[in-house]
């Protein structure tokens, strides 16, 4: 089955952008679907990106974010082919991770 | 007559008709009799493909007065709900022609 | 009313009167000119934003604000209607039970074909738009069919945009006398103001693109289709033409049609049809 993480990372010089898009529904437990009935939380709680072991982006997520979330951030350090591992973990104890290489 | 006249005098007429049956309290026969009228003319505006969702709302919310009893909410919704589906019959109709004039030429 | 003040009014509905015999008779139900139509269509709205090409009319809200056009380019790079534009394309090689495709119910599979869409069937006499066509294929191939406003329909119609992405619509109105008839039912649904917001289509997309309604800057009615079917940030998913149609006539407090009830099939008809040359950009995203 496919990722639920996209990913696009490209470095310039010494500053990788990194673009990701993930599937989840992240439910913060406050909807009610169409029977009256709260559809119960279900979201990423802790989203990582690791370069060479180190973590360089980190996100602590509660029901407040919305479906799919899209993530954009720069960071230092890496070159291009480096590997990017991103995971995630959410509050029923799911993971899904990928790599992708720098472009 | 134009057509702020005649909206006066249909919704002139509605009131004046409300408030003659404000004096005494309202039976369950006048909300039946009130709702049936509303619906009737709802449904009327159903068959021209424009009703509107107050209409059923106030429908529903005079269905729900009579059944705790509450038959004066009740009449006044049934009146309320009919008062909108006359004017979502009325807009259908006039609409007929006054659409020609919004259409870009 | 007093007297001093019936007079004015007195002498105004006399004006009125006058006015109105003096008013040539409406145009006959016959003088139906759909490419005169689109001719005014256009030049409407290309005399009205006069910096944009025919081409932007399709990026609706995006090509009304600037800001929002650049948030637009940037969400494009990872655009959130990817899911489902990768679910339509695995469901779309999938076989049904009975080992037959989508791919035999469409010219050229079903690839490159969305412009084309809706078109008028001279058989059955009606308007047939893309959405139908899906469903009457799955009905015909022995499955159920589809809610017409979200998930599977939307996944389905956005891979077929997708394949057409580019391509220019090209709605076809043949000379028989009901295509007009639908095409003239179309125009005037468009119009039409209902609700008990008495608004129409037009006076939104035609009356005021580019300004706003609450905190949503308005599209224009040119190439309002061509970015069909569209992930809404508002819906927080995917939804189809059936979708538009409907939440825009709750929207003003009308009780919407069915998806695919005659009146949105001419109305399709007709807005694609006067966005002939403008090309397709679905799937698309929007606020």
């Amino acid at each position: 089955m496919a990722s639920s993480i996209r990913v696009r990372a490209t470095a310039k010089d010494d500053i990788t952008e990194v673009q990701a898009l993930i599937q989840h529904p992240m439910d913060s437990g406050f909807v009610k679907d169409a029977k009256g009935e709260i559809i119960p939380p279900h979201f990423i709680q802790e989203l990582t990106f690791e370069h060479n072991g180190k973590r360089v982006f980190v996100a602590d997520w509660g029901g407040g974010v919305s479906k799919d979330p899209y993530v954009k951030f720069a960071f230092k350090g890496a070159r291009k082919d480096d590997e990017l591992k991103i995971s995630w973990v959410d509050n029923k104890g799911a993971t899904d991770s990928t790599t992708a290489k720098i472009q | 007559m134009s057509i702020r006249a005649s909206i006066f005098s249909l919704t002139s007429a509605l009131l004046i008709a409300g408030a003659a049956s404000a004096m005494a309290a309202d039976s369950e026969a006048d909300y039946k009799s009130a709702y049936a009228t509303a619906e009737a003319a709802n449904k009327e505006a159903g068959s021209l493909r424009n009703q509107w969702t107050v209409t059923a709302a106030a429908l529903a919310a005079a269905k729900k007065a009579a059944d705790s009893g509450d038959f004066d909410k009740a009449v006044a919704q049934s009146k309320e709900a009919e008062a909108l589906a006359k004017a979502s019959i009325f807009q259908a109709v006039s609409e007929k022609e006054a659409w020609k004039a919004l259409e870009i030429k | 009313m007093r007297l001093v003040s019936a007079i004015p009014f007195a002498s105004a509905a006399l004006a009125l009167a006058v006015l109105a015999l003096a008013t040539p008779p409406a145009p006959a139900a016959d003088t139906v000119d759909p490419v005169k139509d689109a001719t005014a269509f256009r030049k409407f709205f290309t005399d009205k934003f006069p910096k944009l090409k025919p081409e932007d009319f399709v990026n609706g809200p995006y090509s009304m604000n600037e800001d929002l056009h650049k948030q637009w380019e940037e969400k494009e790079q990872f655009p959130p209607y990817e899911f489902s534009l990768e679910m339509g394309k695995e469901m779309f090689s999938k076989p049904f039970k009975n080992g037959k495709s989508y791919e035999d119910c469409f010219p050229n599979k079903g690839i490159g074909i969305r412009q084309n869409y809706p078109y008028f069937d001279e058989k059955e006499g009606k308007v047939v738009t893309l959405e139908l066509a899906l469903n009457r294929c799955r009905e015909a191939n022995g499955e159920p069919p589809f809610s017409y406003v979200r998930d599977e329909m939307a996944a389905l119609t956005a891979y077929m945009a997708f394949t057409s992405r580019g391509k220019p619509f090209d709605i076809k109105i043949p000379n028989d006398p009901r295509a007009l008839e639908a095409y003239q039912n179309g125009k005037r649904y468009f119009y039409t103001r209902r609700g008990q917001l008495n608004f129409s289509c037009a006076t939104c997309h035609v009356q005021s693109p580019g300004e706003r309604i609450r905190a949503e800057v308005l599209a224009p009615a040119l190439g309002i289709l061509n970015a069909m079917p569209i992930y809404r940030s508002e819906w927080s998913g995917m939804g189809t033409t059936s979708r538009r149609f409907t939440t825009c006539n709750s929207q003003i407090r009308g009780v919407p049609l069915s998806p695919q009830d005659d009146e949105y099939r001419d109305l399709e008809y007709y807005l694609s049809y006067v966005s002939n040359g403008l090309p397709i950009s679905g799937p698309g995203a929007r606020p």
